[in-house]
């Protein structure tokens, strides 16, 4: 599937992680940015999370942009699900 | 060579001189007779109503002679509002000052501005117990010459006993002084309560300025700082921001993590056997230490219980207990808000005292020595116990040593309060980047999730037990908590020693090397 809308989820709180995504044009993957307060020592485990995340919902062409203030695996999930559904119209809710 | 805790410590370091290793706590400790010569001050004569009064700082520095390789030092007390360090550096750099040892009694944000100083090695030295901020960064990645020094408060008295610091000029603040030199914190404008740092510079520098936005009619009173150690006064427009003492007044944290560690921290006290009339007391100021005594102001006054003395940091909370008449005294070495200052002046119960009363390893009346119960924070903890409250997750140097071993060593119970895991970081390791105070010392490890109780106290662990509190092992609680967060990966250090961290007796407990990159 491919994102419809510009979308996010989450917050700037510590322990939370802030998902923005936009759609891309069709054919040019996922681009995945990612900033963290513990890139040091969890980047892979973030970035591994996120492309789950987006292979369970078989999601392409979208630019995410993840802001995490070290949010544990399972918040991530939920976060990244969220915004990904409301990208999609699929999701009831804010934004 | 390695130390008691298993850390290769060099033996000599350029510009820092011999190494001993940490051997133990009390191992350095001889009763009655410590194995360390001490140094007298220097002796100066002045004539007769000879004036000390200097038109500005500039020509008080001028005075006392300034050379290259000399050591400066302050005082914090003013904490992240301090104007007169940089003020001071500022001055003996327009003068051509170079090779500066700086041992000032610590380094807040108030001091970020020192950076450009170590990178033109105008700065090379510094002895201290606390380094934040972008002066932090700067040391962590190897800006300064030779190694920090990172010393507790008792340990810097001891380091000027010794002559391992020979301060040749002492800049130091008040609130409130006279021509003579007599100064206080106590009352002013700018008043920030204790002078308890200060009185060791004053009494051990060959030359001390006093600086103050507030000179007052002769004399000064009541004075920490008296006429006799000083040899210039300078009034200027301003020593700094003493607002910026606290950010913002003490109040308790809203965190409910936080409150909850808090609660169990108290319920840990009153069942450690301690709990009972004329017990004394020391918390920090901040988040989960300084809610403990939210909690244990409720349990004294349930129990009716009245404490001997409260030390250390003073808070408006301490204060407000002490009035309440839940401790008889308090013990002042550094007030943590401004607020405090009025309590120093009018509360004959509330007692200014130096950081060789309050702290010194190597005198027969350290203050710490007569705690019972001490609560203390971490930035991470290990299964040995060990604190690390100087080096973050990335390795930077950000914190404080403080009166962390100092207070820690002394207490019949220390209690280290902190959450399990912080922004996804588990703070309890295998072993913690740095350790300032060793695990030794440490008694119980509070967290959210269990208390943990160190396996030289089984007496301790039962009674907390019994008392229905969760006792977990702390390798335990290590592996639930990287259950959740997830285990974090290495930090990339360097091969260069940046500091070295001293233990209270003067030993090297710890070494930390430089990062790379700081995220």
């Amino acid at each position: 599937m491919t994102p419809k809308f510009k979308a996010q989820a989450g917050t700037f709180e510590s322990s939370d992680i802030m998902i923005l995504i936009e759609p891309l044009e069709k054919d040019s993957g996922r681009k995945v940015d990612i900033s963290s307060t513990v890139m040091l020592q969890f980047e892979k485990d973030i970035k591994k999370t996120i492309d789950q995340v987006l292979d369970k919902l078989q999601i392409q062409d979208l630019h995410l942009i993840a802001k995490d203030k070290g949010a544990l695996t399972q918040t991530i999930e939920a976060r990244v699900e969220t915004a990904v559904k409301r990208s999609l119209g699929i999701q009831e809710g804010t934004m | 060579m390695k130390n008691a805790i298993g850390v290769e410590i060099p033996e000599y370091i350029e510009g820092l001189g011999k190494l001993e290793p940490f051997q133990g706590v009390w191992s350095s400790i001889i009763e009655d007779e410590v194995p360390v010569t001490n140094i007298s001050r220097t002796l100066k004569a002045k004539k007769p109503h000879a004036s000390k009064l200097c038109k500005n700082l500039e020509e008080a520095i001028k005075k006392c002679k300034p050379f290259d390789g000399m050591t400066l030092t302050c005082h914090h007390h003013l904490r992240g509002g301090d104007g007169v360090l940089m003020q001071t550096i500022k001055i003996l750099d327009e003068m051509g000052i170079k090779d500066i040892t700086l041992a000032s009694s610590s380094l807040t944000s108030a001091h970020d501005g020192l950076v450009s100083y170590l990178e033109k090695g105008m700065i090379t030295r510094i002895f201290t117990s606390g380094i934040r901020g972008a002066l932090g960064d700067a040391i962590s990645v190897g800006k300064l010459k030779y190694p920090a020094v990172i010393h507790s408060h008792g340990g810097r008295v001891r380091d000027f006993l010794t002559g391992r610091i020979k301060p040749d000029l002492s800049v130091l603040a008040a609130s409130a002084a006279d021509e003579e030199g007599n100064a206080t914190g106590a009352h002013g404008p700018s008043a920030f309560g204790s002078m308890g740092y200060a009185d060791i510079d004053a009494r051990y520098s060959r030359n001390v300025i006093i600086v103050t936005d507030n000179l007052v009619d002769y004399p000064c009173i009541p004075s920490t700082i008296r006429q006799h150690f000083i040899d210039y006064v300078v009034k200027v427009d301003s020593i700094g921001d003493a607002t910026k003492i606290a950010s913002g007044t003490t109040r308790i944290t809203n965190s409910p993590m936080d409150l909850r560690i808090a609660r169990i921290a108290a319920t840990v006290i009153e069942h450690s056997g301690l709990f009972k009339n004329g017990m004394s007391f020391q918390v920090g100021a901040g988040g989960a230490s300084l809610a403990v005594a939210k909690f244990l102001r409720e349990d004294m006054k349930r129990k009716e219980i009245i404490g001997s003395f409260m030390i250390g940091g003073v808070t408006s909370y301490g204060v407000d207990m002490l009035n309440e008449g839940l401790f008889h005294s308090i013990f002042d070495v550094q007030s943590f808000d401004a607020a405090v200052s009025t309590s120093v002046l009018n509360n004959p119960n509330h007692i200014e005292i130096s950081c060789d009363q309050y702290a010194n390893p190597n005198n027969c009346g350290s203050m710490t020595n007569k705690l019972d119960v001490v609560v203390l924070g971490a930035l991470e903890v290990d299964v040995d116990f060990n604190v690390n409250v100087i080096t973050g997750a990335s390795g930077e140097i950000r914190g404080a040593s403080g009166g962390h071993s100092d207070t820690a060593s002394g207490a019949n119970l220390t209690v280290v309060v902190c959450p399990a895991f912080r922004g996804r970081l588990p703070i309890v390791k295998d072993r913690v980047h740095t350790v300032v105070t060793p695990g030794e010392s440490v008694d119980v490890i509070v967290t959210e999730r269990g208390v943990c109780v160190n396996p030289s106290k089984p007496n301790l662990a039962a009674a907390l037990k019994k008392a229905g509190l969760k006792v977990v092992d702390i390798r335990d609680l290590k592996e639930e908590v990287e259950c959740m967060t997830g285990v974090p990966a290495e930090k990339q250090l360097g091969d260069k020693i940046v500091a070295l961290v001293e233990y209270r007796d003067g030993t090297i407990i710890d070494v930390i090397y430089n990062v790379e990159n700081l995220s």
